[in-house]
Order: structure tokens, then sequence, then C-alpha cells
């Protein structure tokens, strides 16, 4: 068994005590997915577990041994270029320190994800239907998980918006 | 500040009445105020692209090898001794390199306290680190954990054995209140100000407004916590940190340890929000101590606890606003007094007072601080310090002033906004609120306002609209130094130790710098974020972009001279000085006559260099002293309250700004905002839970503290008015901070005409609004 | 955290047999609680055992019910097409909780096992905690108090219990599977968790070494038309203040039959049982809702810092009833 980091195995840690987040950063070196508060409260170490976001800092590296994480590091293509989430980011501003960032991102990814199938949220007015759309409001509402101090909010929503209504292109 | 400081202060200001502005600093307006290229540009970040990778590099993320980690054991009781301390198992335990105590600690010097005469300190608690057994606040580092991994040192952190001498603690506001502090000086003005016969203005008043209003401790929890990864190069030390004061961080730490200066180096590249919270603590002291008596490279991460233990916070106040008018809304009195903690070990007044003392003019003035020495973590600078709490109880005042009146809240703003500074009668360098008023006021639709209080609903939602007044100073910090260096391309590479906590330095003074010396952006490179290049005064204060202006400024005009100079006799700019040329189109040209022009390129390549470098400074701030420069700022906010449950939920937000000219639309339009969604949080849900009983905080996570989450936050609008204030560089004036001010009175007020309640108590929770009135 | 030896087993069978090895094992659902207090050195168990891979399916019961395995996460059950269509309720009140990202993690049994949030809990070096040392005090009381219990608290213990999802399965009348090494046995929801009493330390009737299989949940066509609202400080993203899910039946204006379930106000969820006796063949009515809602809140004990939850809760019950009145008319 070994953990897939962004298509690259790597053996668990030894230690199970070592969060997915610490194995990222401290073992593997990709520093790229964020330490916030490290208690589940903010989502700055939010990354892609088999396509689905989850926080990196309370999932124990050793749960995931056999699954595929992939972290911000993994999203921009063989190229190198960046994805169009990350291109969208910069147009709109959707960043001000970048801490927070990274998490935004592949939270942002995975929600689109969510939306796409038609899975309802908190303010999804008809429950059975599912969301009628990709609305300002239903993006905010899927990445209230997502904590952001420096105040970028608008600016990640726009970019998500336009992500989103590429899609729909 | 003393009563000789103080003395000296009204003396300068005296002479400089006498001045004329034109022989100032900023006597002639600056050139780029009009002559703009890049600047006034919407250019997106130069570290974007990184910035979206994760590429990054924060504090913690600094590889290094032979790393270890540290883990810090906090203090439970608020006054007392360590008795004993039992570290044996935590020193056995799997992994560990050391237990660090008072017992075994280097020696430290106490921290010099950061301030406006010396702009090398940059101490904010100033204690004693670790150098005996007493304790003197719950939460203050009793030992220091430095382990193999952050797993080992957490765990053995847990294995020490600590029992305590208990001493009584003075850890409650009311009660220290009575044993209040009164200074002579709220940073550099005299606190005590008494004009005209305010408490007969109050008592004989047609119109008055007495009122207690209330705001809470708050924390900064910038979404990266405090961190350092730290290494002892023999006695060199090197500290990679979160900073927003590089070089007074160096100079401090040297102190501390009693090393010379060039033996430090602070390098912070990127800090992951500041909001200035992100300074020297006792953090990065202890793992710099611990690392030197480790001799290992060290990194401390503070968990989400540990950064409400050892980082202060905004103090809470408690501030009394009375004003009186007659019924045509003229201010015959404006009186604000009030209390806030301020440890003997703390080194931020919290200058509310001086809020009021600038907005608006009065017949009469009353206002003192007083400050509550209490057993706690010394308080600090946050966002908007003394503004954002002193915006909230004067415009909560104004608007219940208005409401006696049946006046138009703008209009009573309008009958009281000064033509000069109301208490030293300076003139504005710059200033028309009430135009940002009027045009905030125009595309929020202000006109739609229902004064009545409780006549608008959606449901079960009553809806309300309030505005505020938003102020903060012009701050230019002396001492700020750029060194620019061209090459023989003629592309300029701007250096200087100053600090990006997410506003966009380098994007910014890349098209400043881009503008100064007629060059394309592509050939403009800035670096900062290591204090081993030219001194950056801190990045606080809203002061950084005007202070590293006037630096690059400067820096241009001795980069002319140095160009001359090497440009010899064998140039079309034979014969000219400095003054006589200015930059333009990659090179030098005569003010006089336009075709006497040379490149830098052609220059460099003559005079057979590879460069050419330049330094400048930011002087002296004398315009503050003779002008009274400030920012004003109109927010306006429209609302709903649930009439079931008393939640309050914000649906719009406009604020309109005069901050002098806007440098980038881009990186302007989300400071604002970020600054706004701050007084959101502040309004609405931020609150630090101390529990007074033994001064220990209890809201130590993100999900106790409550910052905005995206559903609270709506789409803002910003807007500004772009007039240049001919005294500051750039025609700029800063605007890192001024969000924030206004905010919680717009709120407060809004609430009021949704609701009818008048809650002057942050934050407006849904208790406070279902409490019997 | 404590150092502990990791487990991963793929049956139920080997997961019990496992847990029996230690009076110290926990068993690890998705972390999003359990990895949280073990990192505060709240929980220090010295063996986990990980059961997220024991197989989690929602089944639709021979009587029209639902059949929820432990391990099944709450994203997955809030946004299965049955539960949103049959018991809205249910889905409301996950999705009300936490963030997408802790839903995606979490599961089932982890929800229902979830401890309190209360600050004083959770201090372990700095506050006195009857759950914690028992018999060494409790600091919350005297402190802060914004969510802690208005309803079935003692002197010892005024902690809530924090989950949303219990709220429903409550209003619901959901039974919970256990298995253990003394066999099977299902408890309804109602009785899963304990008042504090003299022993705040006792959260739930699990024995040691037992495993929650499944929830399930009865069918019901007034569950159809079920609601639940969440009250807190901010928009998204926060415990409830107060929680209230409901759902009524109504036949010619009169109340056939109601549920109300309440959350933030204990350290269980609480079944309004007053308040639905009370209501049962009344006239619907706005008045008749508050009256029930004050029926139930009669017995509450409020603190210094949470008074407003006794308002708060009856508001809230009547708006929940009265919105749900409303759509069945």
């Amino acid at each position: 068994m070994a953990i897939g980091i962004n298509g690259t195995d790597y053996a668990a840690p030894e230690d199970p005590r070592v969060s997915l987040l610490d194995f990222l950063r401290e073992q593997v070196g990709l520093t790229g997915t964020k330490l916030g508060c490290n208690q589940g409260a903010c989502g700055a170490c939010t990354v892609l577990l088999d396509d689905e976001r989850v926080l990196s800092c309370l999932t124990l590296a050793v749960q995931v041994d056999g699954r595929k994480v992939r972290t911000i590091e993994g999203l921009a293509d063989a190229q190198g270029d960046l994805h169009p989430l990350q291109v969208a980011f910069i147009k709109h501003d959707g960043f001000q320190c970048g801490y927070c960032t990274p998490g935004q991102i592949c939270s942002a990814l995975a929600m689109a994800e969510e939306l796409r199938r038609g899975d309802p949220s908190h303010v999804t007015v008809d429950l059975a239907a599912g969301p009628e759309g990709p609305t300002r409001y239903e993006i905010a509402e899927r990445m209230s998980g997502n904590l952001c101090r420096c105040g970028a909010h608008n600016g990640i929503v726009s970019a998500i918006e336009e992500m989103l209504q590429g899609d729909s292109a | 500040m003393s009563k000789l400081q103080n003395a000296l202060v009204s003396s300068v200001r005296a002479v400089l009445s006498q001045v004329p502005a034109g022989w100032l600093p900023g006597g002639t307006p600056d050139p780029l105020i009009n002559k703009r290229v890049s600047l006034g540009t919407q250019q997106s970040r130069v570290d974007g692209p990184i910035k979206v990778r994760g590429a990054a590099r924060f504090a913690a993320e600094v590889p290094m090898s032979g790393l270890h980690y540290a883990s810090f054991v906090y203090s439970t009781i608020a006054r007392g001794r360590i008795a004993v301390i039992d570290t044996a198992a935590a020193e056995t335990a799997p992994g560990v390199r050391l237990v660090m105590t008072y017992r075994n600690a280097p020696k430290l010097a106490v921290v010099p306290p950061l301030g406006l005469p010396n702009l090398k300190a940059a101490g904010n608690n100033i204690l004693p680190v670790m150098q005996n057994a007493e304790v003197r606040w719950n939460g203050q580092v009793v030992a220091v954990v430095v382990a193999q991994t952050q797993e080992q040192a957490d765990h053995a952190a847990t294995l020490v054995k600590i029992r305590y001498e208990i001493a009584p603690a003075r850890t409650e506001f009311k009660k220290g209140k009575a044993h209040a502090h009164t200074p002579d000086s709220i940073l550099i003005e005299k606190n005590r100000l008494l004009r005209g016969n305010p408490t007969k203005a109050l008592a004989e008043a047609d119109y008055r407004v007495d009122a207690v209003y209330r705001t809470p401790w708050q924390n900064h929890n910038f979404i990266e916590p405090s961190a350092a990864t730290i290494i002892w190069e023999g006695e060199r030390l090197i500290v990679h940190d979160a900073t927003q004061m590089l070089n007074a961080t160096a100079a401090s730490l040297a102190k501390v340890f009693g090393i010379r200066e060039d033996q430090v180096q602070v390098k912070s590249p990127f800090v992951g929000g500041g909001f200035g919270g992100k300074a020297l603590w006792d953090h990065q002291i202890l793992a710099a101590a611990a690392a030197k008596l480790a001799a290992r490279p060290v990194r401390i991460v503070l968990s989400r606890a540990g950064v409400h233990r050892l980082i202060g916070g905004r103090t809470q106040t408690e501030q009394r606003v009375a004003l009186a008018a007659g019924a045509d809304g003229r201010l015959k009195a404006l009186l604000h007094h009030g209390y806030s903690v301020k440890p003997k070990h703390s080194v931020c007044d919290e200058q509310y007072g001086l809020t009021g003392r600038a907005l608006y003019a009065s017949a009469s003035f009353d206002v003192v601080q007083h400050h509550v020495d209490l057993d706690v973590v010394a308080n600090t600078f946050m966002r908007g310090p003394g503004e954002a709490p002193g915006t909230f109880a004067i415009e909560c005042a104004i608007d219940e002033l208005a409401h006696q009146l049946a006046m138009d809240p703008i209009e009573l703003r309008r009958r009281n906004a000064p033509d000069r500074n109301p208490v030293s009668g300076a003139p504005h360098s710059q200033s028309a609120m009430m135009l940002a008023y009027d045009q905030g006021a125009e595309r929020f639709g202000w006109a739609r306002r229902t004064p009545v209080p409780r006549s608008q609903r959606k449901g079960e939602w009553l809806v309300g609209m309030g505005c505020a007044t938003g102020t903060f100073p012009f701050v230019r910090m002396p001492g700020m130094s750029v060194r620019i260096t061209m090459d023989a391309r003629g592309s300029a590479h701007v250096a200087s130790a100053a600090h990006e906590m997410g506003m966009g330095t380098a994007t910014v003074q890349r098209q400043h710098a881009a503008d100064r010396l007629g060059l394309p952006l592509d050939k403009v490179s800035v670096e900062i974020g290591d204090s081993s290049l030219p001194f950056g005064s801190f990045a606080g204060g809203s002061s950084q972009t005007v202070s590293l202006a006037a630096a690059i400024s400067a820096a241009g005009n001795s980069l002319a001279g140095e160009l001359l100079r090497l440009a010899g006799n064998d140039t079309p700019l034979a014969g000219l000085k400095a003054g006589e040329v200015e930059f333009f189109e990659e090179g030098l040209r005569s003010r006089a006559d336009s075709r006497r022009h040379e490149t830098f390129a052609s220059i460099l390549k003559r005079a057979r260099r590879n460069e050419v470098s330049a330094t400048g400074a930011s002087g002296t701030p004398v315009e503050m002293f003779k002008f009274a420069m400030h920012s004003t700022s109109a927010i306006f906010c429209e609302l709903r309250v649930s009439e079931v449950t008393g939640e309050v939920r914000v649906d719009r937000l406009v604020g309109a700004f005069d901050c002098g000219r806007i440098l980038n639309p881009q990186t302007a339009t989300s400071q604002f905002k970020g600054g706004m969604i701050m007084g959101l949080g502040m309004a609405l849900t931020e609150e630090t839970l101390l529990d007074e009983r033994n001064g220990r905080i209890m809201s130590t996570s993100l999900a106790d503290y409550h910052v905005p989450v995206h559903l609270d936050v709506p789409e803002i609008e910003v807007l500004w008015t772009d007039i240049p204030d001919p005294r500051a560089p750039l025609g700029a004036r800063g605007i890192g901070e001024i969000g924030i001010t206004g905010v919680a009175a717009a709120i407060a007020n809004a609430v009021f005409n949704a609701t009818g309640r008048r809650i002057r108590d942050l934050p407006l929770t849904l208790d406070k609004v279902l409490a019997p009135q | 955290m404590k150092p502990f030896t990791y487990m991963r087993p793929t049956d139920g069978t080997e997961a019990l047999s496992l847990a029996a090895m230690s009076k110290q094992a926990r068993f690890l659902g998705g972390g999003t609680n359990l990895v949280d207090l073990m990192r505060q050195h709240v929980e220090t168990p010295d063996e986990l055992v990980d059961v997220t891979r024991l197989r989690g399916n929602i089944k639709e019961t021979t009587s029209g019910g639902l059949l929820i395995g432990a391990a099944v996460r709450n994203s997955t059950l809030a946004a299965h097409p049955h539960v949103r269509q049959n018991f809205p309720v249910l889905s409301r009140a996950l999705l009300s909780g936490a963030s997408a990202q802790i839903r995606n993690m979490a599961t089932v049994g982890g929800n229902i096992m979830q401890r309190t949030r209360c600050s004083y809990f959770y201090d372990v070096t700095g506050a006195r905690c009857n759950k914690r040392n028992p018999g060494v005090g409790c600091d919350a009381i005297g402190g802060f108090t914004r969510y802690h219990a208005v309803l079935g608290a003692s002197e010892h213990c005024v902690a809530t219990h924090p989950s949303d999802m219990c709220v429903a399965l409550a209003a619901l009348d959901a039974t919970v599977h256990v298995a253990g090494p003394d066999g099977d046995r299902s408890v309804p929801i109602t009785e899963f968790h304990v008042l504090p009493g003299d022993h705040p330390e006792v959260e739930t009737v699990l024995r040691s070494g037992e495993l929650i299989t499944a929830v399930e949940i009865p069918a019901s066509t007034m569950a159809a038309r079920s609601e639940y609202r969440k009250v807190r400080d901010r928009s998204s993203y926060a415990f409830a203040l107060v929680s209230v899910a409901g759902a009524i039946e109504i036949a010619q204006g009169t109340i056939a039959d109601v549920r109300i379930a309440l959350g933030g106000v204990a350290a269980k969820p609480w079944r309004a049982a007053r308040a639905e006796e009370f209501l049962r063949g009344k006239e619907v009515s706005h008045e008749q809702f508050l009256d029930a809602a004050e029926s139930e809140l009669a017995a509450a004990r409020p603190l210094e810092g949470n008074r407003f939850k006794i308002e708060l809760a009856k508001r809230t019950i009547a708006a929940v009833l009265g919105d749900l009145a409303r759509d069945a008319a």
C-alpha cells in the first residue's frame, strides 16, 4: 500500500500520529497545503482525497494508505501551466496574502463537482430538486468552510463563478 | 511620550505654521500625481502566480537540514511563581533534544519597547522572557520542548509537571477602572483635551446624546499562525519570520541576545496576514534561545491557542460619548472619555480618543483616555488601532443625535464637517469627506432609506440602512530606505526591507518605480522581505506605501546624480545637475531642453559599468506637523434583522473613500474590502473571551472566535474620490486600515433603523437584539 | 498526541476483536472530532481502530424506512435522494452542520459519538472539568456559557451535544444498532445519549468495546414534511445556539401528530415530548405553538450567559411549526 500524492506514491509515515497535512509539508516537502489552525476550523489545509475535498489536518496520513491525494501543487498541467481556476483567481484578485489560497482553490474544484452532481447545500431552496445553479449565494455557502481573513471573498466567489460559467459554455 | 516631548511637538507645530508650505517636503506636489503611465492602472500582483500555485514560502516552510521542532508549555495562572517544575519525563521522551525553562534558559535582555522615538525597537510585551520563576499572565510560556518531530515535541510538552505558587492577580476590568492610570500623552498628542466649556454646553443643550459604548477584546486571527524557522550560524542569528517589522525585529533580537545588529538577519518575503499582530513577541525569542541551547535549527509554529496566549489582541474599550447641539445640528460640545486595558508592559495606547478630535468641528471638547493595568498579555495594535473602536463610539453617537434632531445623518455631518483640524487649527492638506458621502450615498441609494425605524420588512426580516464615517490619519515614517540599482540594459532593481502581508507591496512599488524612472513595467523588479536590505520601517499605521514611495523618490533623485556623474562630459546631458534633469523614456532628459536626452543603457555602456546604485530615504515627515492629513470614508450598510431570532445579516456594504490618489485599483479595492469585512466581523461576531476569574482566554480556536465566513460577506462596492493629496508622495495616503473604521457604527446604525433598538455593545449578537429593552 | 497503534480492520467482527485488545481503544471514523480531541489531549487512546473501510451503505427497508450504515459519510447521507425526498429534516440538519470538507469526512457513527465543544472541556491544562476528571469541578459554570445547556443539566456539568444530525434523528424516532462483544442490540436515539446527572463522564449507553453499526429510521409520511432550523451567530460554519427539528401532520385544521426535537439546549438531542403532547389534537395557531414551546421550556434552567436561549427556543419552535403548517395548507 502507498499514499498517492499528485501521481507519485509515498510510503505512509511510521508514526501514525502524523497528520496528512504534516506528512505533506514536513516529509514530502509539499508546503503548498497550509496549516491554519490544525483543528478543522479554517479549511486552509483542504486537499482532494480521491477527488473529494477533505481537511488534511484532521486526517491521519496512515488513514489514506492506498488512496489518491491531490494538492495545490498537482493542479497545474503537464507543461506547468496554471489551472483555469488559478488563472481566474489572479484575474479577480481572489487572494491577498495567499495563505488561505491553496485551500480555497482545492476546495472550489471539489465544490464545482458537488454542484455539477446536483448535491444540495444549506441554502438550496428545493432540497429534492437540488441547486438551481451556480449562484453567488450557493457558491458562498459551499465555500464557507474556507476562511479568509484578508477579505478576498468577493474575488474568490467571482473567480469560482467564472470557472463554473466557463463549464456551461 | 513625556510632557517634554509633548511640548516639543507643540513647538514644532507652532514653528511650522509659520513656514511656507512650499518649503516643506511635499511642498511641491509630486509630479507623479498626474504624470502616470503604470500608476493608477490595474496590474495583477507580481506574486500572484506563485501564491496561486502554493509556491510562496512562508515562515514555517523554509527547509532546513537537522531541523527540530519546538512546543510550548503555557502557564495556567495569571500571577505567581513556578514553585516546582519537573521536566524529567519530558526530557527522556522519545526524540526530545532539550527542555528549556527559566533554570537553563540563556541570559536574555528585555526586549526594547516599540515606540516612535526608536524605530529599531520592536518589543510589544516588555517583560523578561524565561529569566526567572515569575508568572505575569495566564498563558505565559513556562517551558519549551525541542524534539525531532512536532508530534514528539507536542507530546513531551504534556509530560512537564508544574506546581505554581498562586499570587493575587488583577484580571477584572471593572475593578481595574478604579485604579486606572491617565497618561500624559496618547501617541504624540496630549491626552487631556479640554477646550471651551463642555460641561455647561451639555447641561444647557437642546439636543443631547450621552451614552456609553463598549467594544470587546479582539484578535487578529490571521490564517497563518505566528511562526518562525530559526538557525544560529556561529554567532549569527537567522530568523525566517512572519513579520511586519524586519529591521526592528532584527535590531531588537540583537539587543535581547547581546549581539551586534549586523549579526541578526530576519527574512520574511511573505506573511500570511498581519493586521498588526505579526510582530516580535515571546515566541521568536524563546525559539531562538532554544535553538542556541539545543545547537539545532528550530521551527516554532504557534497553535491557535498559543497565538491567543502569546500575541496580544485589541483591548476592550468602554467609551462615553456625549454630544450637545442646537436645532441646527452644530456641535456645541464633544465629550469622549474612555477606559481600555494597557498593562505596564504594553506599548499600545489604543488611541480611540484621537478619533473625535479630527472629525468634527465643535465649540467645546472634553477628551481623555484612561488605561487599566491588568495581569494579562500586553494589548497590541490591531487594524485601525484607536480609530476602529473610536469611530464605533463617535459615529453611533452622531447617528443618535441625528435621530433626535430628526435630521438626515449625512446632513448632520455636513453641518459639522470642519474646514481645518478642529483642535489644532492646522489646515487640511486635502479633505473631501462630504464628497465621499455624496458619492457613496448615490451609489448606495441612500435616498430610499426611511428614517422611521421598523418601517421596512421582508417576511420575518426587518430591513434597515445606516451610515457612518471612517477615518485614519496619514503617516509617513522617516528612515524607510530604498536602493535602486540600474543595470547595463537599463533595467532597475528596487530593494528595501519592506513587507508583504497581502497588500501587494512589490506590485505597487514596481508601478511607481517604473513611472518614476521612465521605464516600462517589465524593466523594473522589486525585492523586499529581508532585513539585510536597506532599512524598512514597519508595515503599520498604513504608512508603508507612502514611506516607500518617498524613499524611492529620494533614491531616484540620488540615482539621477550618480548617472550624471557617470555620463561625464561626452553626453547631451553634460554640465547639468540632478535638479535640472528628469527621468524620461528609459533615460534622463534636460528639463529645459527636451532634445538633450541619453538612455541609461548608453550612459552605463560608455562608462563601462555593469551597474550603478543609489539609495534614498523617506525624510522627516514635517508635512504631518504642519497640515492636518487624514483620510476619511463614508460607509453605507443595508441589513436585515430577524423578528423571530434576532439574527443580523448584512446584505449590502458600500464604502466611499477619500484617500488621495489610488495607485492600483485592483489591490486598493482588495485592501478596502478586506478592512470592511474585518469591520463586519467586529460588528457582528468577533469577541475574544477572557475569563476574568483567572485571566485566561477561553476562545482559543477559530471555531470559538468567529471571523466572517463566505456566506456572511455580501458583494461589497468600493469607490473613491481619487483627489490627490498635494503633500503626499504620489498624492496618495495609506489605505490599509481605514477600511475597518466606521463599519461597525454603520451596521449598528442600520440595526437601529431596522428595529428601533440602539445596541451600543459589540458584537451585535442576537441575544442583544432579543433582550428586553 | 500520545503515541498509539493504528489498525484498520476490513469487517465488523475484526473491528470488535481489535478493540477488545485494549481498554483504551477508540474507534476512528472520519477523525473530525476524535483526531482533534487527541491533539488537544482530551482523548488519549493507545489504540485506534479505523472503521471507515467497513461497509457503509444506505438501504431502504421493507417497511419504507431507511437503514444507514454507520460508516456512511455525512455528505453522502445528506445528498441521498431518498433522504431528501422522504426525510428532509435529516438532510437539512446535516447540511447545516460544520463545513463541506468535514461532512465529506465525518461518518454517521462518529457524528453520534461526537463530544461537546465546551471550551472548558477542551482546556486540559487550564480548566476544571468533571467530564475529564470526575469530581474536580466545572469551570464552565460561572464562565462563558453561551453554548451551554438550559435543559437537563446538573450542578456537575452544563455541556451540550453539538450534533445537528442527532436532533433530526431524534425527531424521526431513529434507532441506533450496536454490535459488541456480548452481541448486538438496539437503542432508540433518544435514549442513546445520557444526561450528565452525577456522572458527566458517562455520555452514552455504549459499553466498552461496542461499535455502532447502523442507524435505522422508520417509515413516516409525516417526515416528508419536516424541517430543520439552526440559529447561530454567523450564517454558516458555526454550532447551533438553538436548533429545532420539526414535523407536523395536520388534518382538518388540527394537529394530528407532531415531532419536535431541540439542539443546542442539552447534553443530548432534546425530544420536546411535553410540547408534542400539548399540541396533539389542538388547532393550528401561532399562539398554540408558543404555548407548547412554553410548556417544554418551563423546566429550563438558564445560566448567566445563555438566558436568551429560552426565548430563542420558544420563538424558533413556533416559527418552524408555523412554516410547516403553512406548507401543509
